[in-house]
């Protein structure tokens, strides 16, 4: 996020009935690619056609935590690195709705990357979409777990000289019953992988290589915001077949985009309800509106 | 049975169905007991890979709209305090029970101690009030855990109950009330539509009704400063207008949440004041002060945040002195000397954990303060 003047006057939207208008103009910088992606995930919501009372948003914190606060839906904007625990406890609440995780590299991958492997081995119920900008926008444009080996940040003036991960093949190998990647370019593709990992039931994850253009693109000399949305594109290769080990994620050679994973797996409510089913009585009674009480 | 298993009946007579903890000792019963018998109230018992995770995934079930809880010692309490204080920014009701063990770190993991009082206060940044109850017996960790519940769901806030190991551990025998007499408390819901409701909007006691996820009115709940839409707002009036809420909702309504027991206050000259295990040794010496023809007089405090400072003022004139006893170098000692402000000389017996207190300790300083010398 940079303090540049909002962009102001936007028209009516299509997607407005799940946009929390009044809070528009957002933060995001003009240019920033986070944008397309809360587009496609709203786009997706309503290719659903579910009833937007039974879906709910969970952020941690950075530009991309943003999104909880402008979608209308009940929403969360937790703390950095902490939606997915924030959400398993939400889900396992409230099974019967649907919960989508929106966050930044930084926060799903650094300071909430045990959380991710854990959340992705119980195979908890939730829709994981992480845009991946390379670095810690929110702050200014530091290194992030994300960050190309010599790509320059604040933090990293000379050259980031640590390997990144490649977070679609660490999602798979975590359990995740659905993985995809796609830049922000490829936008119906986006849309109806989101679209996918909504219907899924499992830890379903999207990874979007997003355009960063106030930190990491200025940092890196990468040209306008839509300079560094065509060269993201232009680096890409569609393989749907791969092995996510191979699908690499280098921004110098290629980004390999596609539908690595897509599984049946039983999930946590799964697992606990057949070892502890003789006994449980209905989901609802959990509920204190079937307690007694005053 | 124990105490730690007098906490999780307790929180399941009251209603909590959702646990998330990681184990540490002593507290690693409440998981293991909860672990066992919520599945057989249809609840959820995960076992998140640590504390930072319990603690944000008992908010997450708790605006799911389920009572839900936590459990840790020392160590992990240290980790839950970031999520504590997105509970008290975002107003969560949850229970967290810390079973205190000697520290710093790692310190000694199977042994007492009540070391984290002012950390139960202050541990998560920036300004805040807070709830924190302090049992003195397996009863009252039932008992307490039922209160902290309530008060949780009404005033909206997470509620620490400052356990200690030797009250978790020890074993006695627990009433537990029929079902009707446990009183229960649910949070407020709003009677206003989707398009008239503000989610901290306050009714005139400072609290706000509020609406779970799914429950229709499409809240958006944030740990940035908020205002009545609950819609972050970053400026400095909006800063005061939320902090003044959150703080105001406690210190306004602490006539309701204190709570102590007093014994033998009306003639005593020597006033001791404890809580939690602590509390026992004092009222053995305070009863065997007693039979030396000392008037000595014991306040229990059952409520250790907020603390009854008008009870503290208003004894202390009275006093010839009075004296803090607790398992660490002086925490609620500088409290009730705040609160005492002169008005009599004030003492602390304490130990840097590992174990309780001796009566004979308090009873020699009752003694001495009797003979007035501190
Ligand atoms: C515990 C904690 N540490 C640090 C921060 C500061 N912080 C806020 S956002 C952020 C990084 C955000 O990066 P990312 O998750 O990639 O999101 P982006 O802004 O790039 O979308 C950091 C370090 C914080 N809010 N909390
Ligand atoms: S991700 Fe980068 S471009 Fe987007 S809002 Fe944040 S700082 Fe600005
Ligand atoms: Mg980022």
């Amino acid at each position: 996020m940079t303090t540049s003047k909002p962009v102001k006057n936007i028209p009516p939207h299509p997607m407005d009935s799940l946009l929390r208008t009044e809070r528009i103009p957002h933060i995001w910088c003009p240019g920033c690619g986070i944008g397309t992606v809360f587009s496609a995930v709203i786009a997706a919501i309503k290719n659903t056609g579910w009833d937007p009372n039974s879906i709910a948003m969970v952020s941690g914190i950075g530009c991309t935590g943003r999104m909880a606060g402008y979608i209308k839906l009940d929403s969360f904007h937790t703390t950095h690195g902490r939606a997915l625990p924030f959400a398993t406890g939400l889900k396992l609440a409230r099974p019967q709705t649907k919960v989508i995780v929106v966050s930044g590299d930084g926060d799903l991958f650094a300071i909430g990357g045990n959380h991710f492997i854990h959340a992705a081995r119980r195979n908890m119920d939730l829709t994981v979409i992480c845009v991946n900008n390379l670095n810690y926008g929110m702050t200014g444009g530091q290194q992030a777990p994300s960050t190309p080996l010599g790509a320059k940040t604040t933090t990293s003036v000379n050259g980031s000289p640590e390997e990144p991960f490649n977070f679609s093949y660490l999602a798979s190998a975590c359990g995740a019953t659905y993985v995809a990647r796609w830049t922000a370019m490829q936008v119906r593709s986006l849309r109806s992988s989101i679209s996918e990992a909504l219907e899924k039931r499992g830890f379903s994850f999207v990874e979007v290589i997003t355009p960063c253009p106030s930190s990491f693109g200025r940092r890196n000399r990468m040209g306008s915001a839509l300079e560094m949305l065509k060269f993201y594109h232009g680096r890409s290769v569609i393989r749907g077949d791969i092995d996510p080990k191979d699908a690499s994620m280098d921004i110098d050679k290629e980004i390999v985009v596609g539908k690595f994973v897509d599984i049946e797996r039983p999930t946590f409510l799964d697992h606990y309800e057949k070892f502890n089913r003789p006994q449980m009585p209905p989901w609802r009674s959990m509920h204190p509106d079937n307690q007694k009480g005053r | 049975m124990n105490g730690d298993e007098a906490c999780c009946e307790g929180a399941l007579a009251v209603g909590c169905r959702f646990f998330a903890g990681y184990p540490i000792t002593p507290a690693t019963e409440i998981a293991e007991s909860m672990s066992r018998r919520l599945p057989q109230l249809g609840g959820i018992y995960i076992q998140m890979e640590d504390e930072i995770a319990s603690m944000a995934a008992i908010l997450g079930a708790s605006w799911g709209g389920v009572k839900s809880m936590t459990s840790t010692s020392g160590p992990g309490f240290s980790l839950m305090m970031e999520n504590i204080g997105l509970g008290i920014c975002t107003e969560t009701p949850c229970v967290v029970c810390n079973v205190q063990r000697a520290g710093p770190s790692t310190g000694l993991p199977t042994a007492v101690g009540q070391g984290d009082m002012m950390q139960a206060r202050w541990g998560s940044h920036g300004h805040y009030e807070i709830i924190a109850l302090s049992p003195s017996s397996p009863q009252e960790m039932f008992d307490m855990t039922i209160r902290a519940f309530n008060l949780s769901e009404y005033y909206r806030l997470p509620v620490i109950i400052l356990a200690d190991e030797v009250v978790g551990h020890m074993n006695e025998r627990v009433i537990i009330p029929r079902e009707d007499d446990i009183e229960i408390i649910n949070r407020r819901k709003p009677s206003v539509s989707r398009e008239d409701y503000l989610p901290y909007e306050a009714d005139a006691d400072g609290i706000a009704p509020m609406a779970n996820c799914g429950d229709g009115y499409r809240i958006h709940v944030t740990g940035l400063t908020h205002d009545e839409r609950g819609y972050p707002a970053m400026n400095a009036k909006a800063q005061e207008q939320m902090v003044t809420r959150l703080v105001g909702k406690i210190r306004n309504n602490r006539d309701k949440i204190i709570s102590t027991k007093n014994f033998y206050l009306d003639d005593a000259e020597v006033v001791v004041v404890s809580y939690g295990i602590s509390a026992r040794s004092s009222m053995k010496a305070v009863r065997d002060a007693r039979n030396e023809g000392i008037k000595a007089g014991l306040i229990k405090l059952e409520t250790i945040w907020p603390f009854p400072e008008e009870l503290i003022r208003s004894i202390a004139p009275q006093a010839k002195a009075m004296i803090m006893a607790e398992i660490n170098g002086g925490q609620m000692v500088l409290e009730m000397e705040r609160c005492v402000g002169g008005a009599c000389p004030v003492s602390l017996v304490g130990n840097y954990g590992g174990a309780i207190l001796h009566p004979n300790l308090i009873l020699g300083a009752i003694s001495k303060a009797a003979r007035g010398k501190t």
